[in-house]
């Protein structure tokens, strides 16, 4: 390993499954100048509150923080769009001398008035920190005086990473649970929980649920609504998905209204099922008929998935992939979903993993996994052509990296077009990893290229 | 024809900003900086805002975009964020060798009042007898300016913080070229080369931001203005500066000040006659003229003028974006008979009113509303009585022009939702013969598309 690529600091974030007792460093800071992939808590918490799509966004600040999210993610709504609208005070230098808050009033009259919003959602950002504007002071004035719930989120980017941010996005949710009345609720009733609705993904698990005769109360956040979250404690059961985000709003249902939930992932085919088969089981007392229902679909889905399936394995047998995504929950679900392509993972890394989180990677994957926290492109590129991957999963900031170095590349982030989850969802990325991987284009790049002509040249010597 | 009369902006903004159509001042400052041979980026701030600016830039360029963060935690934001500044120096020098460190400020940084040039010092009398990179440095606060002006004051920056003493006669022409496309920068080196002249474009995007596939992940990517050649600035026969609504000081004018050389500000070379006066300072300052090959392609422009003026004339246009790129662009659509009826920046106090007054007199037909400090809510507010039937600008336009159901001509940055936007040529004839026949395709096919005949021959 080149000594420059890994910085001392940063040794104690790399692994290799297989190689001793795991004990992965993370959860720190990102380190001074070196990169990192991560964003910061405004972006933790603007990606959970993102989707709902009835509410004011408000971003107060100066500009960049808001416009960096405008419209980049691929959260679909049902009804209204009003979320892909990025609001900001956008903070001029006498709001900074001054204070901010009576700009922020001023705009959320503005805004309120304009767009009749069922709730305001107002995050604050590293400068608001700074200058000290009292956030939650304005909402409440506001609240008062527009009759909608005006919500501070406080999201200060400096304030630790990403994940800090979901917990400040749970916390601001929170609020609005309990405000609506819970009448008509079946008792076999769940909440759709760290969900964003990528491409309609949450369209295909609702389909899923009504289908065994399960009430979906609340989308939270995907295709989400005020009202839908306003009664949301009157569900039997909350399905988490994804390790970080909605996990905290979780655990404070469960501690106030003492609603139970289920960890889960629609991603892959076991991880499907076995998801379906956890709201089934939840559900048999009340519901005896439900498991067979479930098995029922499941049988069903699976006979139209497993051949395409096997089409797209006969190209992908044996091929080698690497990831590196936001909540390392995802990444067990993909380390399975690619077992059925016949594909083996060499590199697994999170920007915001846990403890436990790779503790749980280091026994699911092969022997020799490359497991690594908050990397940064150079650590990236280093592994993959350590490596010698041919496929990479990661975002849009990754992509670049990937396809430098003459790799296939799937977009698997809040920016993706393609619906991924259920079972359908995994016929498209088995499509559209077999398209990344298959392409003709690969044996042009150098990397490629350059070792196609020396096979050739031994060839013929031999 | 009568001079074109310059209309007051009549309405007032709004106190929130609704997709913003500027971006923030560290991001075009890191443009900048990667225009710089053996240059990294570094933000002085928090992580999120690095990160984010990287996403974005992404996106457009399709090219890894390495931006070194001091990413300060609550504990710096609080007590100074010197120390990680340095440190984080330390780790960028140990990873990307860099030759150069352009260092910006963000808004958060401004605002704890960091004094990064004392940092600087600092560093450089602690670590002195390591092997330093060039230290650059921008104030960049967000609050007051767009990434425009990051641009401009990381080039003013780099200008003044690394040519410092007045160089031999070289003979050369420095260009400082504006924000423009990977593209049209590879442009301004052939014409320079086709003048015979030694051209510095600072900075340098063409290969740091559109490079090629290559057997290995480069730390720092190839190509950018060399600093060696940064450095000979001020030994230069003029410098041409594009941009009609540029701060007053800029690289040029510091280069003036400071060296005597000679500052051209000229507008951003779209459209005939904008690229005529670019052809002629170029003649003025080489004492070569016009080569042959550009004469014929300002024939062929002239010429693809009179083949498609019908498609476009009376066509009413909305144009957006930065303001010298607006300007620009309204250089050339009032030569094709196109009405501008609004032009928009999210700049503010730039004089566009008065440049875009300038470069459309005697050709446009009418003034168009020219509105600075907009986003696209202003836009769409006034467009929707405006009726426009061409949007141009970059990709955030779209949903506009989905909604109006019109063509959206997709020009600068950031351009996320088509391929090749840092290959768009918008300078020179070349530059506008691109642009027009997009255009002129553009309403051909819209034509098409609205016909329920389905002409094949139009
Ligand atoms: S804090 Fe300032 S520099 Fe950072 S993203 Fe926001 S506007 Fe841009
Ligand atoms: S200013 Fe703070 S909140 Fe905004 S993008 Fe930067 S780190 Fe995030």
């Amino acid at each position: 390993m080149s000594k420059t690529t890994i910085l001392e600091e940063r040794k104690d974030q790399i692994h290799r499954s297989g190689e001793g007792a795991i004990d992965i460093a993370c959860n720190r800071e990102s380190l001074a100048g070196a990169v990192s992939q991560r964003a910061c808590v405004f972006c933790g918490s603007r990606v959970v509150l993102y989707p709902i799509s009835d509410a004011l966004h408000l971003v107060h600040g100066p500009i960049g923080c808001a416009v960096y999210t405008l419209d980049i993610r691929g959260a679909l709504s049902s009804g209204p769009e009003l979320h892909r609208l990025s609001f900001s005070t956008d903070l001029q230098e006498t709001d900074v001398i001054f204070g901010g808050e009576k700009k922020l009033e001023a705009a959320l009259d503005e805004l309120i008035d304009r767009h009749s919003p069922k709730a305001a959602f107002v995050y604050s950002t590293c400068i608001v920190g700074i200058i000290g504007d009292d956030l939650e002071a304005v909402c409440r004035k506001m609240t008062e005086k527009k009759g909608i719930p005006v919500l501070p989120v406080m999201s200060e980017g400096f304030k630790g990473s990403k994940r800090a941010g979901y917990l400040a996005a749970c916390k601001a949710m929170f609020r609005l649970i309990g405000t609506l009345p819970t009448e008509g609720i079946s008792p076999l009733s769940i909440n759709i929980f760290g969900d964003f609705n990528i491409a309609g993904e949450i369209w295909i698990i609702r389909e899923y649920f009504e289908k065994m005769g399960v009430q979906v109360v609340a989308n939270v956040t995907g295709d989400g609504r005020v009202a839908d979250i306003g009664k949301c404690h009157g569900a039997a059961l909350n399905l988490v998905q994804c390790s970080g985000a909605t996990l905290d709003l979780a655990k404070m249902m469960e501690e106030e209204y003492g609603i139970p939930y289920e960890r889960v992932s629609y991603l892959g085919i076991e991880d499907m099922a076995d998801s379906l088969y956890k709201v089934a089981d939840f559900f048999s007392d009340i519901d005896p008929g439900i498991v067979e229902r479930t098995q029922k679909l499941v049988k069903e889905e699976l006979e139209v998935l497993m051949p395409e399936l096997a089409r797209y394995r006969k190209d992908l047998e044996g091929k080698k992939v690497a990831m590196y995504v936001g909540g390392s929950f995802k990444a067990f679900s993909l380390v399975k979903a690619f077992r059925h392509l016949g594909m083996e993972c060499v590199m697994v890394g999170s920007q915001t993993g846990t403890a436990e989180d790779y503790a749980e990677l280091e026994q699911i994957t092969d022997p020799g996994t490359v497991i690594i926290d908050d990397a940064n492109p150079l650590e990236l590129s280093h592994f993959i052509k350590e490596k010698d991957v041919d496929v990479f999963v990661g975002g849009v900031k990754e992509r670049p990296i990937a396809f430098k170095l003459g790799v296939g590349f799937c977009d698997h982030n809040h920016e993706r077009k393609e619906a991924l989850e259920g079972f359908v969802g995994m016929l498209n990325f088995a499509r559209e990893i077999h398209s990344s991987a298959m392409s003709p284009v690969w044996q042009f790049v150098p990397r490629r290229a350059n070792r196609i002509a020396a096979e050739k040249k031994e060839a013929v010597n031999e | 024809m009568s001079k074109v009369k310059t209309k007051k902006t009549v309405k007032p903004n709004f106190v929130s900003t609704t997709n913003a159509c500027k971006l923030c001042t560290p991001l075009g400052a890191s443009l900048a900086f990667r225009g710089i041979e053996g240059a990294i980026p570094f933000l002085h701030g928090s992580q999120g805002c690095a990160t984010y600016m990287r996403r974005y830039i992404i996106s457009h360029f399709r090219e890894p975009v390495d931006i070194a963060s001091s990413a300060l935690g609550e504990k710096n934001a609080i007590y100074g964020g010197g120390p990680n500044l340095k440190k984080g120096m330390l780790n960028v020098m140990k990873k990307y060798e860099p030759a150069v460190i352009g260092v910006a400020t963000t808004c958060l940084t401004e605002t704890i009042g960091d004094d990064v040039p004392m940092n600087l010092k600092e560093f450089k009398s602690e670590f002195g007898d390591l092997d330093l990179p060039d230290l650059v440095e921008v104030s960049t606060p967000s609050y007051s300016g767009t990434h425009i002006d990051g641009w401009h004051g990381a080039v003013r920056s780099v200008m003044e913080q690394l040519c410092v003493s007045k160089a031999e006669d070289t003979g050369r022409v420095n260009i400082l070229p504006n924000m423009v496309s990977c593209e049209d920068v590879r442009h301004l080196h052939d014409i320079c080369r086709d003048f015979d002249i030694e051209g510095t474009i600072l900075p340098d995007i063409s290969e740091t931001l559109d490079g090629p596939a290559l057997e290995d992940y480069v730390k720092i990517p190839s190509g950018g203005t060399p600093v060696s050649e940064i450095k000979e600035m001020s030994g230069a026969r003029g410098t041409i500066e594009f941009g009609r609504c540029l701060p007053p000081q800029t690289g040029g004018t510091s280069l003036e000040k400071t060296f005597g050389v000679k500052n051209h500000r000229i507008g951003l070379p779209i459209g005939l006659r904008e690229s005529d006066r670019f052809f002629e300072t170029m003649e003025d300052i080489s004492g070569n003229p016009m080569p042959k090959r550009y004469e014929l392609e300002r024939g062929r422009l002239i010429d693809a003028y009179v083949d498609g003026h019908k498609y476009v004339f009376g066509k009413r246009a909305v144009v957006y974006g930065e303001e010298d790129l607006v300007t620009g662009l309204c250089a050339f659509l009032s030569e094709i008979g196109v009405d501008v009826v609004l032009a928009g920046s999210g700049a503010r106090k730039r004089g566009m009113e008065d440049a875009i007054a300038a470069v459309t007199d005697g050709v446009a037909r009418m003034a168009p509303e020219v509105r600075e400090g907009v986003d696209f809510y202003d836009i769409s507010e006034e467009a929707e009585s405006l009726r426009p039937d061409l949007l141009i600008g970059h990709s955030k336009g779209y949903r506009y022009a989905k909604a109006w159901n019109i063509p959206l001509i997709r020009v600068g940055f950031p351009i996320h939702d088509r391929f090749g936007g840092q290959r768009v040529l918008h300078l020179g004839y070349k530059g506008a013969l691109n642009l027009f026949d997009t255009i002129v395709n553009a309403v051909i096919e819209k034509k098409q598309a609205d016909s329920s005949i389905g002409y094949g021959y139009i």
